[in-house]
């Protein structure tokens, strides 16, 4: 059970599993498979990169058309709610703040406006790759207070602990961070509660595993009978894991494989969980499109309040609203793809993003924009 | 609100496609620019020539492989030369920011010299500026270069025909992740150089044993991606990429895994696409390859009737998707 195949094994290389015939292989087995259930089935694959991938490798192509791929909610910047948006904006305005964030931030169109949009006004917003280059802005800028916009999984919280752990051994006292951290399992959990959505199987993400662990996804198979694999990016990964995926359902089964074993152990990365969970506690956190979610969001704790920009600069914002006609939140849901979306390619597009979805690269809608425009085809 | 520029207006994606569109060519119109050439191309004297500008903004100074100085020789050197012409000479104007040490001034310039003198051209002209601190990013580099068209015709998308193929003389992305690489922030430790390079030699060999050129383009800001996009926009034929011919570094190919980047949109700075006859494709392939700058070419693709003024890439796995056009810039993904 879970041995790898033996095309899959012997790959050591990115090239390796980008190769036609394996892929072909594979892709064989699972029209068989589908012809055995013979029912339409709907996996979900949760994470951004997932679904960049499935486009960038045209992967749909090889699959039977009773086989859906639904994309979850695994984009950190599409799942921000806009009120986070709309504080981060607030907090730009204040004197002697300058706020720092991954770039990718820049563009989500909070309720009134973005960072963008404040930054060529004139306000304080730097673009920064890590939450340690945020701290090397504060210690180079005494008079004012830096607030690095957290946001991320599990796979980019335990570095956003760290550098709150630094600041603190090192003395940086004008660091903050605006903590919009989110963890996985609740926003999986919610999911599967949600009976109009229907997921057969779960591809579980590859990176946010790196550091839980597959232990993690034990619960969905046990209690909601939900067969889970955790994936590896390249198309041979994915393509092996919705096998594996067809498989359990096939069988009657539900438990928890992981086909990305030269990164995932059952596990983790105790180090970096251990850190985390030194620094956050968990609290309900909103996510766009599918609402609260008990237990899904991470806050800073109390004895580093000092670090929560929340604690030490309180600012009162007016209350958030969407476009009336986006709908990234049934996207992020799978109830929706964004071609069934009125704003998608026609008011909403990359250089001017409605939604959220459509910002981040690993954002569905992005995806589709960049991969299906048009069809190619 | 008023409409400001954003950092994305200067990306090379489709805001800076708007902003030229809707502005520049608007106010400035002739039928010179209206071909968005990277060089414009114009008779006097019964000698066609080539004119063409780039600005150099860039951050770290100094990368592996490179500096400002040689990109703003190379760039421009590159323009002309993929415009089918031999570059001659340039002008260089700089606008420092006080403050900046004279050592590292030096530096640059004594690679711009090296830069032209090894490409065979003379710097005629030049202006420089001191702006207060903090007015400019320490230096900002504008070269301007003219030269002399040597092909018969001008190179352009319009001679293309189906059944063309497309070459590129080496490995794709190795200037943005080099360059990508010395910034603080990431501090990758690899032995990855910037490609950063003058063509001239490489594309004057190429033009004097060939006469099966359609038109070449360098594949800078926006990568390969952009330009091909740019090439078939609005023509009656679309490009096929192979992505397994595609030449790409391991090392670049896995930073870009593990940052999320598509190399096709990578930038690069000695490298030339080129499109031409399928009858002189592998002609030329040998022709390449036998120079110091093009050792590793291939023929990456082929021009297809449909579908019509796209791109698309037929993967390693078999299956096909449409490669379109940058819209930002990349940026690393987060999880």
């Amino acid at each position: 059970m879970n041995e790898l195949p033996s095309e899959v094994k012997k790959m050591k290389y990115l090239t390796e599993f980008r190769q036609k015939e394996p892929a072909r292989g594979v892709a064989r087995k699972i029209h068989q498979l589908m012809e055995d259930i013979d029912r339409e089935i709907s996996l979900m694959e949760v994470c951004g990169t997932h679904t960049t991938a499935v486009f960038r490798y045209g992967i749909t192509e090889l699959l039977p058309e009773k086989l859906h791929l639904i994309s979850g909610p695994g984009c950190p910047v599409c799942v921000t709610a806009n009120d986070y948006i709309d504080k981060a904006i607030a907090y730009c305005h204040q004197d002697k703040v300058i706020i720092a964030t991954f770039g990718d931030m820049m563009k989500v169109p909070g309720s009134r406006s973005s960072l963008a949009q404040e930054t060529s006004e004139g306000y304080q917003v730097k673009v920064v790759y890590s939450s340690l280059e945020a701290i090397k802005i504060a210690q180079k800028n005494h008079e004012n207070k830096i607030i690095f916009l957290g946001i991320g999984f599990e796979t980019t919280a335990p570095t956003v602990a760290a550098s709150i752990l630094m600041a603190s051994d090192e003395g940086v006292s004008n660091y903050l961070v605006l903590s919009g951290h989110k963890i996985m399992p609740p926003a999986m959990q919610a999911l599967v509660k949600d009976h109009q959505i229907g997921i057969d199987g779960f591809l579980c993400p590859g990176h946010v595993s790196t550091i839980t662990g597959s232990k993690i996804y034990e619960f969905l198979a046990q209690e909601y009978h939900v067969p889970c694999v955790v994936a590896g990016f390249e198309p041979l990964d994915i393509l092996e894991s919705i096998h594996r995926l067809l498989d359990q359902i096939k069988s009657g089964q539900a438990k928890v494989e992981n086909e990305y074993r030269r990164a995932v152990t059952y596990q983790g990365n105790v180090k970096a969980q251990k850190l985390m969970e030194k620094v956050f506690e968990k609290e309900s956190t909103s996510w766009r499109g599918i609402g609260e979610i008990p237990g899904s969001g991470l806050r800073i704790r109390k004895e580093y309040s000092s670090f929560d920009a929340e604690m030490q600069l309180p600012v009162k914002v007016a209350k958030s609203r969407e476009h009336p006609e986006c709908i990234c939140g049934d996207i992020l849901r799978g109830l929706k793809s964004p071609l069934d979306c009125a704003l998608f390619r026609r008011v909403c597009t990359p250089s001017h993003p409605v939604g959220a979805c459509m910002v981040s690269s690993e954002g569905t809608c992005a995806a589709y924009y960049k991969y299906a425009e048009g069809g190619g085809e | 609100m008023k409409k400001k520029i954003l950092l994305a207006h200067g990306s090379g994606g489709r805001l800076s496609h708007e902003l030229i569109k809707d502005l520049f060519l608007r106010s400035f119109d002739n039928k010179f620019l209206r071909k968005l050439g990277d060089s414009a191309i114009f008779e006097k004297e019964k000698i066609r020539w080539a004119f063409t500008t780039d600005s150099y903004v860039i951050r770290p100074l100094f990368f592996p492989g490179g500096n400002i100085g040689k990109l703003a020789v190379c760039g421009t050197i590159n323009d002309l030369a993929v415009a089918g012409a031999t570059p001659l000479f340039l002008s260089c104007a700089l606008i420092i920011e006080e403050g900046l040490e004279v050592s590292t001034l030096e530096k640059v310039v004594y690679s711009i010299k090296e830069t032209a003198e090894g490409a065979g051209v003379q710097i005629i002209t030049g202006d420089t500026k001191v702006v207060e601190h903090g007015g400019a990013d320490g230096l900002f580099i504008n070269t301007s270069g003219v030269g002399i068209v040597r092909t018969q015709e001008n190179l352009s998308p319009a001679r293309i025909e189906v059944g063309d193929r497309i070459l590129i003389n080496g490995t794709l992305g190795d200037h943005s992740i080099a360059t990508l690489s010395r910034r603080e922030e990431f501090d990758f430790q690899t032995k990855l150089k910037s490609d950063c390079a003058p063509l001239n030699d490489l594309i004057g060999t190429v033009l004097s044993d060939s006469q099966g050129i359609r038109m070449m383009r360098d594949p800078t800001r926006g990568g390969i991606a952009s330009i091909l996009n740019e090439t078939t926009s609005g023509q009656a034929f679309g490009i096929e990429l192979w992505e397994e011919k595609i030449p790409i570094k391991e090392e670049v190919a896995s930073i870009c895994e593990m940052l999320g980047f598509d190399p096709l949109y990578l930038a690069n700075e000695g490298k030339v696409v080129l499109v031409a006859k399928q009858e002189e494709a592998e002609k030329l392939l040998s022709i390449l390859r036998s120079h110091p700058l093009g050792k590793e070419s291939q023929i990456v693709g082929k021009v297809v009737p449909e579908p019509k003024g796209k791109v698309y890439l037929r993967t390693r796995i078999g299956t096909r998707r449409v490669v379109d056009m940058l819209t930002g810039e990349q940026l690393p993904r987060i999880c």
